[in-house]
């Protein structure tokens, strides 16, 4: 636990004349002082997380179990609301170490904290001011990341960032964040905050422009640049809401031609980022993940794979006529290689 | 002028390619050897139409001009063609097996960064262009083990040409060097530099272990690799959550597709030569 804690970066000493200075002006209530919060959360590497509301953490309620997990809670929570200590403060042996308790309670309330409907509104603000950074993936065209952890409990994994457009989860670009917990942020954050917030969401099917479905219906999306949540877009899920994904998958090429998927080196994970082309199609998998035959219960390959190859319409089921592949093939390199400098713009 | 590309002390720091080289921003280029640009039949069809000042930013990339005998505007004008040439001689190189050889060990060095992707686990990357006509797209990174596309983190590199290292490079090695082909899953161990001849080795085994088809060139099978890979699963206190789980199992059922495919061509493929 104790390794956990993010490590403080600012020598001792400058710590506890920090925590002196706003101790001793936060008596006053007036919030133009810098308060503890305000000056963590304004820490180099600090920037994901927002400034927990006081009121919040002074109802015991929200803190019910903390007691247990932080050292030194008493003073942890006295110094994070700078609350003036009481005179038996020798007690504590090192100012240290209560400030790495009060990182670690302010942490786990704030976990709590924005999961609440004013915690989650402050994360929006910074959400859309793009305080989180951008989805490294070049087809997500720098969609704005969440802070999101892979476990509830500190100490077990640092911060991640979650991609709403393709739903990754990535490493921080800078290592100043190596040292924020994850559990600092919790695995339900980002997940309720599309829920709360599904226009920024991408919508989980991606459909081909009317015209590439008639040509070619492929997968592969010609019109990556499609305006986001633009005119022709609609939702038919009424209970969706989200925009319009940016569902452009990377296809490998040797001098123009796709590798095979039939080649060792050939693409394997296509389907990590792929989507169904309509909302209705994600309807046609059952629980075990399995491609729904119709009128037929069995689930033989063959037959999935003739599903398979109805549903993409890229006569995929036909494995063996080598011929209609490598027409395909060309007419779809054709195809794109117009399309792209048009459609993928590149931050300069 | 063999010596320079051996990389002899005295004329190291002479040399435009390896001064090039060294400078910030230029990580991702490897050395194109010598001998490779002075053979005139590399560099068909670049000429004075497509870099400015062709013959003297190649005699600069060659260490054969006399630099001092120019004014500074004009040299400038060199240095950027020369940047430029040499950028488009690189994309063809790095497809030569040289080339390949010399690119496989700055990837085995991790020279072109790690993929951001939590799933990963740290993968080295490889660059990709998305276009082969220079001044359309900035330089990729291609990551093997997702099989995306990512932008460096730094802009000094997100700046470079993609032309200059081709939309072929990546997967050309991969085709080469099919032993060099990531796992999809967790690597074994902690991560390090030594994850790409780790998990190659982990692979092997898993491979051999799921009975996958040999082809004729002795190697294992990469049809069901996809099996291992990790996926992220939105939780919301513990439950999942409706939409992205249907895609979720959408896309495990496209995997599963393709996995079935594969394994039955390889069968078929079998059954033939037997």
């Amino acid at each position: 636990m104790a390794s956990s804690a993010p490590p403080v970066e600012m020598d001792p000493d400058e710590l506890e004349e920090e925590a002196f200075d706003s101790s001793s002006q936060a008596s006053s209530t007036a919030t133009s002082t810098l308060t503890w919060i305000n000056w963590y959360t304004s820490l180099p590497g600090h920037d994901y997380f927002c400034d927990v509301h006081e009121d919040f953490i002074e109802d015991d309620f929200n803190l019910t179990g903390l007691q247990a997990m932080v050292p030194f809670f008493k003073e942890a929570l006295e110094m994070v609301l700078d609350v003036e200590p009481e005179e038996d403060s020798n007690k504590i042996p090192d100012v240290s170490i209560v400030e790495s308790s009060a990182e670690l309670l302010y942490g786990l309330v704030h976990q709590r904290f924005i999961l609440t409907k004013v915690g989650l509104s402050c994360m929006v603000e910074k959400y859309e001011a793009g305080h989180f950074g951008a989805c490294p993936r070049v087809f997500c065209h720098a969609t704005p990341v969440l802070p999101c952890g892979r476990a509830d409990m500190p100490g077990i994994d640092t911060v991640k960032l979650y991609c709403p457009n393709c739903g990754d989860i990535y490493t921080p670009p800078s290592s100043k964040y190596a040292s924020v917990d994850g559990a600092f942020f919790g695995t339900t954050f980002s997940p309720l905050f599309f829920q709360q917030y599904p226009e920024l969401l991408s919508a989980p099917f991606f459909a081909t422009g009317p015209a590439a479905a008639q040509s070619s219906s492929r997968t592969t999306p010609v019109d990556s640049s499609a305006p986001v949540g633009g005119g022709t877009f609609t939702n038919p899920n009424p209970h969706g809401g989200q925009k319009a994904a940016l569902g452009r998958v990377y296809v490998p090429r040797i001098y123009g031609f796709k590798v095979s998927e039939r080649a060792r080196s050939g693409p394997r994970m296509k389907w990590l980022r792929e989507r169904p082309e309509r909302f209705d199609d994600l309807d046609k998998v059952d629980w075990k993940s399995r491609f729904i035959v119709e009128g037929q219960n069995t689930e033989g390959d063959d037959e999935l794979m003739a599903s398979i190859g109805k549903q993409s319409g890229q006569g995929k089921g036909k494995l063996f006529d080598d011929e209609d592949d490598i027409v395909e093939d060309d007419d779809e390199s054709e195809e794109e290689e117009e399309n792209a400098p048009t459609t993928i713009a590149v931050p300069s | 002028m063999d010596d320079l590309s051996t990389g002899s002390e005295s004329d190291y720091s002479n040399s435009w390619i390896s001064w090039f080289l060294s400078t910030k921003g230029n990580e991702y280029f490897a050395e194109v050897d010598e001998d490779y640009i002075l053979d005139r039949f590399n560099l068909t069809g670049l000429n004075g139409e497509v870099v400015q000042e062709y013959s003297r930013a190649l005699n600069l990339i060659t260490d054969n001009l006399d630099e001092d005998s120019l004014d500074d505007d004009v040299r400038e004008a060199v240095e950027t063609s020369a940047r430029f040439l040499y950028g488009l001689i690189h994309a063809r190189y790095i497809v030569t097996s040289r080339g390949l050889s010399k690119m496989l060990e700055k990837y085995r060095k991790a020279d072109f960064g790690r993929c951001p992707r939590v799933y990963c686990y740290q993968q080295p990357l490889l660059p990709v262009g998305l276009s082969d006509i220079p001044y359309q797209k900035a330089v990729k990174l291609y990551c093997p083990r997702c099989e995306d596309i990512y932008s460096p983190k730094s802009n000094r590199h997100g700046s470079i040409d993609g032309a200059y290292f081709g939309t072929t490079f990546p997967h050309m090695l991969f085709m080469v060097y099919p032993q060099m082909i990531p796992g999809k899953g967790q690597p074994v161990g902690s991560s390090s530099v030594a994850d790409v001849n780790r998990s190659l080795a982990n692979q092997q085994k898993s491979e051999n272990n799921s009975g996958g088809g040999q082809n004729s060139l002795g190697s294992i099978s990469t049809s069901s690799v996809a099996n291992k890979a990790e996926r992220y699963e939105p939780r919301i206190f513990g439950f999942k959550v409706n939409e992205d789980a249907k895609l979720s199992r959408w896309r495990t059922a496209r995997r599963n597709a393709q996995i079935s495919r594969l394994e039955n061509l390889e069968r078929e493929q079998g059954q033939t030569n037997l």
